[in-house]
């Protein structure tokens, strides 16, 4: 059990963190003190071409160097510093937050057609899994992600998110069950433009773990909802598919109701199944996946875990729970349950 | 005298708050009203005795879980399992209800005016005098009846044509029945699940249901007890028997 909210504003208004805190805190009951986090999209105005990386280093001497250097090796950083953070008397801090403001050079990168995004994930991929004591958490443009081992309300003071202002939050209370709860396995996970919050298990991890590392990511965060992340940009991004696509890749209709559906539709369905069966998702989950343009949540087929959907104006809102919602934006023009294994979609106008 | 307990649930964790409702129970109020409900769960968790409690707002989970004999009348949407393991009382859901209605329930009745969400009625079970019944007026999601054990659920669909179309309806019932008005995709139905005759004993039987839900939510009773029904219940007591291997 975990418990996770998210808003946009489609016209792409700011909202600061204070509502989210209270929205996420409303369900302590769902995590257990070990995780939680928050992203959220247009917060680095000023840096807006820069590729925000946050860092947790164990030390801010030699992890910190070997970072800088790798970083330096493959473009420029713009600016860096320690992320702001405000002590709480129950949370430890065990690592030290780190971002920079970090522009690749593309010229290094030969042979892509997105060569600053490939430089991007490869540091993210060698840093994680090379330079003891760093782990790069957060690496998109103008977002960033704020997790740590605590309750939700903790986490929100330490990093005090209230001075953020975004025009997409996600957040996400962690109940770990399968893995131990520590900084780097608290939501939401992040990759590029790719944020995820994740309420279940993924139980097919193993398999979906194999097929993501045959294209080149390598799991570091010892828990399976990185590889969501992975996965959608996998699919999403380099493989090009759009948001629906992905989900029905990630959560496909059953076989018999792919039997009853017409033929054009079945064709497309049976192909999704076959050439991302690896990429199947087994399990109870319910999922945000964000980018810049907006945020889509969706459930396993089977909807073993709870997710609602609301609207008021501009705003879309998907949390656990209904009163979660209403903590944000108490008089909501619509709320609906969406349906297992279907998309809802809050776009960017 | 008709003393009306108020208790304001703004900002007050659930723990307090059903400290307080225990403790107006105790002294032997009979009706508690709780306003600015957001989110608390467990509310009348375990309660016993004759009261009529109203919330309003939107409560948390397991609403009137192992609630033996009061009334919860909910304005506003409920969140997951309200009647969990219930024993007796009347839940009353002016809204929606979440995944899993009357999850386990063992006796009593939930009444929800809207919908209900996935697995609505799961294990539900019935012994000797107690029969649980869960009435939903407006429709329900997928795997409604699951592994039933006993009980009614009866789903009216106001507002519905058409055949009642969603995957696994009783998916291992093995007793009690479900009730859904007009038809329902023979697809749908899971299983272990099969559609029984409905006759005027039947009829009989969802007619105070019926009526009890319109008392609440001000329907016309009239056309909803001369409607047609699908009644499904188990093909068999033990529908997995032969799964298990030693036998």
């Amino acid at each position: 059990m975990c418990g996770i909210i998210s808003v946009v504003d489609r016209a792409g208004n700011l909202m600061d963190g204070s509502k989210i805190k209270l929205a996420l805190s409303l369900m302590d009951e769902r995590g257990s003190g070990e995780g939680a986090g928050y992203a959220a999209y247009g917060i680095y105005p000023e840096h807006a071409d820069c590729y925000a990386l946050h860092v947790f280093f164990d030390n801010i001497i030699e992890a910190r160097a070997a970072v800088e250097a790798l970083l330096r090796a493959w473009g420029t950083i713009v600016h860096d510093e320690e992320i702001p953070t405000c002590d709480q008397p129950n949370l430890k801090k065990v690592h030290t937050p780190w971002r920079y403001f970090f522009k690749p050079d593309a010229a290094l990168m030969s042979g892509s057609s997105s060569s600053e995004e490939e430089i991007v994930t490869s540091l993210v991929m060698k840093v994680n899994t090379t330079v003891p004591g760093a782990l790069i958490y957060s690496s998109g443009k103008n977002v960033g992600v704020f997790k740590a081992a605590g309750w939700p309300e903790e986490v929100a003071d330490f990093y005090r998110i209230q001075d953020y202002r975004g025009y997409i939050w996600l957040a996400h209370n962690r109940y770990p069950t399968n893995t131990r709860g520590w900084w780097g396995g608290a939501h939401p996970f992040n990759l590029l433009d790719w944020s995820v919050i994740h309420n279940g298990e993924i139980t097919s991890y193993g398999t979906n773990r194999r097929y993501i590392e045959s294209f080149g990511y390598r799991c570091t965060m010892l828990t399976d909802t990185e590889v969501v992340a992975y996965l959608v940009d996998l699919l999403a991004r380099r493989h090009g598919l759009d948001e629906e696509l992905t989900v029905r890749a990630l959560a496909p209709p059953f076989w018999d109701e792919i039997d009853a559906m017409p033929e054009k539709e079945q064709n497309l369905n049976r192909a999704i199944r076959l050439a991302y069966g690896s990429a199947m998702m087994n399990g109870p989950f319910a999922i945000v996946v964000a980018t810049h343009k907006g945020i889509v949540g969706f459930t396993d087929r089977i909807k073993l875990r709870p997710m609602v959907a609301a609207e008021k104006g501009d705003r879309l809102y998907i949390s656990s729970e209904e009163a979660a919602i209403r903590r944000m934006e108490p008089d909501l023009d619509r709320v609906w349950m969406p349906r297992a294994g279907e998309p809802v979609i809050g776009r960017v106008y | 005298m008709n003393v009306v307990v108020r208790i304001d649930a703004a900002e007050l964790h659930y723990t307090p708050l059903n400290r307080m409702v225990r403790a107006a129970v105790r002294d032997g109020e009979k009706e508690i009203v709780i306003d600015n409900v957001l989110g608390q769960r467990f509310i009348a968790d375990g309660l016993v005795g004759e009261v009529v409690i109203t919330v309003n707002g939107v409560p948390g989970g397991d609403l009137g879980m192992f609630m033996r004999g009061p009334m919860l009348v909910v304005h506003g949407n409920a969140d997951h399992a309200p009647g969990n393991t219930m024993d007796g009382g009347t839940i009353v859901i002016h809204g929606s209800a979440g995944d899993a209605a009357a999850h386990s329930m063992r006796g009593g009745k939930v009444f929800v005016r809207d919908d209900v969400g996935y697995r609505g009625g799961i294990h539900m079970k019935e012994y000797e005098e107690k029969h649980p019944c869960l009435v939903v007026g407006g429709t329900a999601r997928s795997y409604l009846g699951e592994y039933m054990a006993g009980g009614i659920v009866l789903l009216l669909r106001l507002g519905e044509t058409g055949p009642f179309v969603e995957r696994g309806i009783a998916s291992g019932i093995h007793g009690g029945e479900v009730y859904v008005r007009g038809e329902v995709d023979p697809g749908c139905l899971a299983v272990g699940a099969k559609v029984l005759p409905f006759e005027e004993a039947h009829r009989e039987r969802i007619r105070p249901l019926i009526e009890e839900f319109c008392r609440y939510f001000g329907n016309d009773p009239a056309p909803l007890i001369v409607a047609d029904y699908t009644r499904i219940g188990p093909a068999s007591a033990r529908p997995f028997a032969g799964k298990y291997t030693w036998e």
